[in-house]
């Protein structure tokens, strides 16, 4: 899987409040929730990206509340992946779980700005940044985690798994 | 090389010897969803196909966020809950009138026990935690799977011991620990671990203490707040009429990434200041910090003792001028105990508005949003950007004895300059 877009930069600890705040969750439709992503934090944010996009963040992204109507606004808006040097834990796997990619890098990703050319090559794990002609490693999903993700993520495992856990009901 | 509680706990939801690291499917004891993240999980449930849900007594709905329903699409999402668990003939389903913030209400009920595994679609599930649970916060699809198979994938935490010592002064509170604990560790330092309370000092933290604890462990990251099984916790469940578990003990060689030790008796009045919890001060090192609005209630802080603290310090006083009090008790059975103790009389008289039981305004749901530039001193668990309202306003996180202080004077203050 080959990933483009252009770097838009956020930083440390980008909570689910800011990613999509309270006031829009009666909503469910992921393309409707996009229409709010980052709303407090960078009003204009929507308009000024492009689809294909990529978010580059540092530590704890996605901390806060269990909504997962957060990696839905993101996929919703027409980003295609999120690299961080750490996410919270459940907004990892609700973004595994809705088929958001997410790529976790030790590197220091400083020096990518915003607007940068960025390519992800998933399953070589490397990041390039084509405008600095630059790259990073990234690590890639352990084995669990791979099969979710091929397999489509939970929904498809589930309805896999279904006959045999359904026949004790 | 022996178990922690949470390695014990998945061993025996997965019936296999699981350690920290593992990825396993475990059994559930219970599944959660609430008005916000429940209509996600019933749209990816119904796609399943026609089929019925693992357990009609083990999937709980309480539609606690936007309840009393503050508009038409709030409305809409709790209609169609509440036609899914009529399809589905779920037995924990609650309209208002019966309804209250469900990490209040699911320990009041009685389903969240010793040794239980228990997901919910919502990040403070960890509050069960107070009760020897292992308990976590998952998003919609994982609960709306969950309710179709009864069980669903983990990854086995490692684990982080917090040892409780000594004996804290009047008016501290489990909120000052547990802000304490994050101010020190910080939002992500315990991201993916499970906490384990131990030590001698926690006879001195009564059940509601820990729940406050156990729910603030997403706070620092954590995937769960575990407390040791105790007299306390006995006495508890037994008051539920609850006898028939197994609580779940570590063993003493147990693996422990990390700990960290916090003497209750060293402990003072904490907040958190904007815009994050991990950004802690003590009261008494802190400026005149003026507040427009005092809001006593949530999961956190919206349980009967928290009721008490509050009217103790409010009794025969006044809130001051131009301040703004809520108080919203946590669930229906709290509201009519602090009715019949007198504690709303108390709150009316000192001029709080007395909420039905709701998560209001700690979300900007509703019931006390704040306008631009507002400050307010809150007994909620997150104080993000924009978290109760206007993204310039701002929230202070504190106990309820500091949040009742401060509705006196008007600014963030200690109970003892009141009493």
């Amino acid at each position: 899987m080959i990933l483009e877009g252009a770097a838009r930069i956020f930083g440390n600890n980008i909570d689910t409040d800011l990613i999509i705040a309270a006031r829009y969750l009666t909503e469910t439709n992921e393309v409707e929730l996009g229409k709010n992503l980052f709303k407090d934090l960078r009003p204009n944010f929507v308009n000024e990206m492009n689809k294909g996009d990529i978010i580059v963040a540092g530590n704890n992204f996605g901390c806060g509340s269990s909504r997962e109507h957060a990696p839905l606004a993101i996929k919703g808006a027409g980003i295609s992946a999120v690299i961080a040097n750490s996410f919270a834990r459940i907004f990892f796997r609700n973004a595994i779980n809705v088929g958001l990619p997410i790529f976790v890098t030790s590197e220091n990703l400083n020096s990518i700005e915003e607007g940068d050319k960025l390519s992800i090559n998933a399953s070589e794990g490397i990041l390039l940044n084509k405008t600095k002609n630059k790259t990073y490693k990234f690590d890639p999903y352990p084995e669990f985690l791979l099969n979710l993700v091929q397999i489509g993520g939970l929904f498809n495992f589930t309805k896999n798994r279904l006959k045999e856990v359904q026949k004790n009901v | 090389m022996g178990k922690t509680i949470a390695e014990k706990i998945f061993s025996k939801h997965s019936k296999k010897d699981v350690k920290a690291g593992d990825y396993i499917l475990a059994n559930l004891d219970i599944v959660l969803v609430n008005d916000i993240t429940g209509p996600l999980s019933v749209i990816e449930f119904q796609k399943l196909g026609d089929i019925k849900v693992f357990d009609k007594d083990k999937i709980v709905i309480i539609c606690d966020h936007f309840t009393p329903n503050k508009d038409i699409k709030s409305a809409q999402n709790v209609k169609m809950l509440r036609n899914f668990a009529k399809n589905q003939n779920i037995k924990h389903f609650y309209e208002p009138g019966h309804v209250g913030i469900e990490h209040v209400m699911i320990p009041e009920l009685g389903l969240a026990r010793p040794g239980y595994l228990i997901i919910g679609a919502d990040s403070h599930t960890c509050t069960y935690g107070a009760l020897n649970a292992f308990s976590t916060g998952v998003g919609s699809t994982d609960a709306g799977m969950a309710m179709a198979t009864g069980d669903t994938w983990f990854r086995v935490p490692p684990s982080f011991k917090v040892e409780i010592r000594g004996k804290q002064k009047k008016w501290i509170s489990g909120k000052d620990v547990v802000l304490n604990l994050i101010g020190k560790i910080g939002v992500e330092g315990a991201n993916y671990f499970a906490l384990e309370f131990c030590g001698e000092g926690l006879r001195n933290l009564s059940i509601d203490d820990r729940f406050t604890i156990s729910n603030m462990a997403i706070e620092c990251g954590g995937k769960a707040g575990i407390f040791n099984y105790d007299e306390i916790t006995h006495q508890y469940l037994e008051s539920l009429g609850i006898n028939a578990f197994d609580y779940i003990e570590a063993d003493k060689d147990a693996n422990y990434e990390k700990s960290i030790t916090i003497d209750l008796s060293e402990l003072d009045y904490t907040v958190s200041l904007p815009f994050s919890p991990d950004n802690t001060v003590n009261v008494s090192k802190l400026e005149k910090t003026y507040v427009d609005q005092v809001v006593i209630g949530s999961c956190t802080n919206g349980r009967l003792s928290d009721l008490r603290v509050a009217a103790e310090i409010l009794t025969n006083k006044k809130v001051k001028d131009g301040l703004r009090v809520i108080v919203l008790p946590g669930s229906p059975k709290v509201y009519l105990e602090a009715l019949r103790e007198g504690l709303i009389e108390k709150f009316i008289l000192a001029g709080a508005a007395v909420s039905t039981p709701t998560c209001g305004p700690c979300l900007g749901g509703h019931m006390g949003i704040l306008a631009e530039d507002e400050v307010c001193v809150s007994t909620t668990n997150r104080n993000f950007i924009g978290r109760m309202g206007h993204p310039k306003s701002k929230v202070i996180l504190a106990s309820p004895a500091v949040a009742a202080a401060s509705a006196i004077t008007g600014y963030i203050t200690s109970p003892e300059e009141v009493m």
